[in-house]
């Protein structure tokens, strides 16, 4: 019943032409867009000076175990976060996120006052795609130190 | 048996009345017994506890909401070259069971969202992008429905169809693509998936089960197509006569 005829052959190709020139067209629209897609910046970009200061913006990363810092008699708290090379200060005062925690992702909301520091206005808890059971999270602690809990 | 019995409307709409019932039961059971082994049976999570439990629904049908628009893209191609009715009809009626699936993998995302990252929503490359695969659901509705010649119709709504499959890709490379707050792939990389075999093994199962609904649906909506269709023609009043 499928069979390609001239009538269908024409078809084809004049579908595969639409769909190759719209294709073509929104990969160039991604492509001269991937810049202001960026849902955060990471503490690299931050250090080299690619996130602008003074301006509404997101920032990502890890928080550094052994950073944070509580104020005992308000909600003030700081901390740093990091990524595989660079590390910057936060500034917050708020509600955390349950997940919120050291060695956990953090997407913040906020602006940078200079380079390595960024006052946060939200705070959300960035989850990774891992799942297991709470007693292989122990086994692979013990196993590999600091990899799942750091 | 060939093609084109199958895809013969008489032969489809006769043959399925019965598959379709048992279809549709073993899927309900089987959806109870994924939910069982989803909620109870399968282990708490290391850090989320019971909250990520909602990903034996919220996976299933995200995953399912870029299948149906596949089968739905590519049954409007085969249904615009060759002109074959039962691919038009297929076509057509995958859009309403996309959207389901999209409305759900959102609703469920956004109920997760709150307790795990601390908001319902952000415009991140991945929600946005399967935010938009619901609009294109909608808009292949909409479309079809606003022609009186459905000749035309079909014509229009399988284009429109065949240009959103750019969006699947990026639906499902966002997340590596652009830096976002939905979290990377856990089960479709290239490495071992990221759950523990406890936690995965019940979420392949309510896919498959998934599936099965699917085509259960798929069967009922295609049978509920060829009627609109066909309803004058006079095989069909012989049916109904009997």
């Amino acid at each position: 019943m499928i069979k390609i005829t001239k009538k269908s052959k024409k078809r084809i190709i004049r579908i595969s032409i639409f769909f190759f020139a719209i294709s073509s067209f929104s990969a160039l629209l991604i492509y001269a867009f991937s810049k202001n897609m960026v849902y955060f910046y990471t503490p690299s970009q931050v250090i080299e000076k690619e996130a602008p200061l003074e301006k509404f913006i997101r920032v990502g990363g890890m928080v550094k175990k052994g950073s944070v810092l509580r104020s005992n008699n308000n909600l003030k708290i700081s901390f740093k976060i990091y990524d595989l090379e660079q590390q910057i200060n936060v500034m917050y005062e708020g509600i955390l996120p349950d997940l919120f925690a050291e060695g956990q992702g953090v997407v913040m909301t906020g602006r940078l006052i200079n380079s390595n520091t960024f006052i946060a206005d939200e705070v959300l808890a960035k989850h990774d795609e891992n799942y297991m059971p709470p007693e292989v999270a122990d086994m692979m602690k013990d196993a590999n130190g600091e990899l799942y809990k750091k | 048996m060939n093609i084109s019995k199958i895809a013969n409307l008489k032969f489809f709409y006769t043959k399925t009345q019965r598959i379709s019932i048992y279809l549709s039961f073993s899927t309900f059971v089987l959806f109870c017994i994924g939910i069982y082994w989803g909620l109870f049976i399968a282990p708490e999570d290391y850090l989320q506890g019971n909250s990520y439990r909602i990903m034996y629904v919220h996976v299933p049908a995200a995953w399912l909401s870029l299948q149906t628009y596949m089968i739905m893209a590519v049954t409007a191609f085969i249904a615009l070259v060759w002109k074959i009715k039962i691919m038009e009809i297929i076509s057509i009626q995958c859009a309403p069971i996309g959207a389901f699936f999209t409305i759900i993998a959102l609703v469920t995302g956004m109920i997760w969202g709150k307790p795990t990252w601390g908001t319902y929503w952000v415009w991140d490359a991945r929600l946005t992008s399967e935010l938009i695969l619901l609009f294109l659901y909608i808009g292949v509705i909409v479309l079809y429905s606003s022609f009186v010649d459905k000749r035309q119709a079909i014509k229009i709504t399988s284009l429109l169809s065949i240009i959103g499959l750019i969006n699947i890709p990026i639906i499902h490379y966002s997340v590596e693509w652009w830096n976002t707050l939905h979290q990377g792939p856990t089960v479709t990389k290239f490495d071992k998936p990221s759950a523990h075999i406890t936690m995965l093994l019940p979420l392949l199962y309510m896919f498959i089960v998934f599936n099965l609904y699917f085509l259960a649906v798929m069967i009922q909506r295609i049978r509920l197509g060829i009627y609109i269709r066909e309803k004058n023609s006079k095989w069909m009043e012989d049916l109904s006569n009997d």
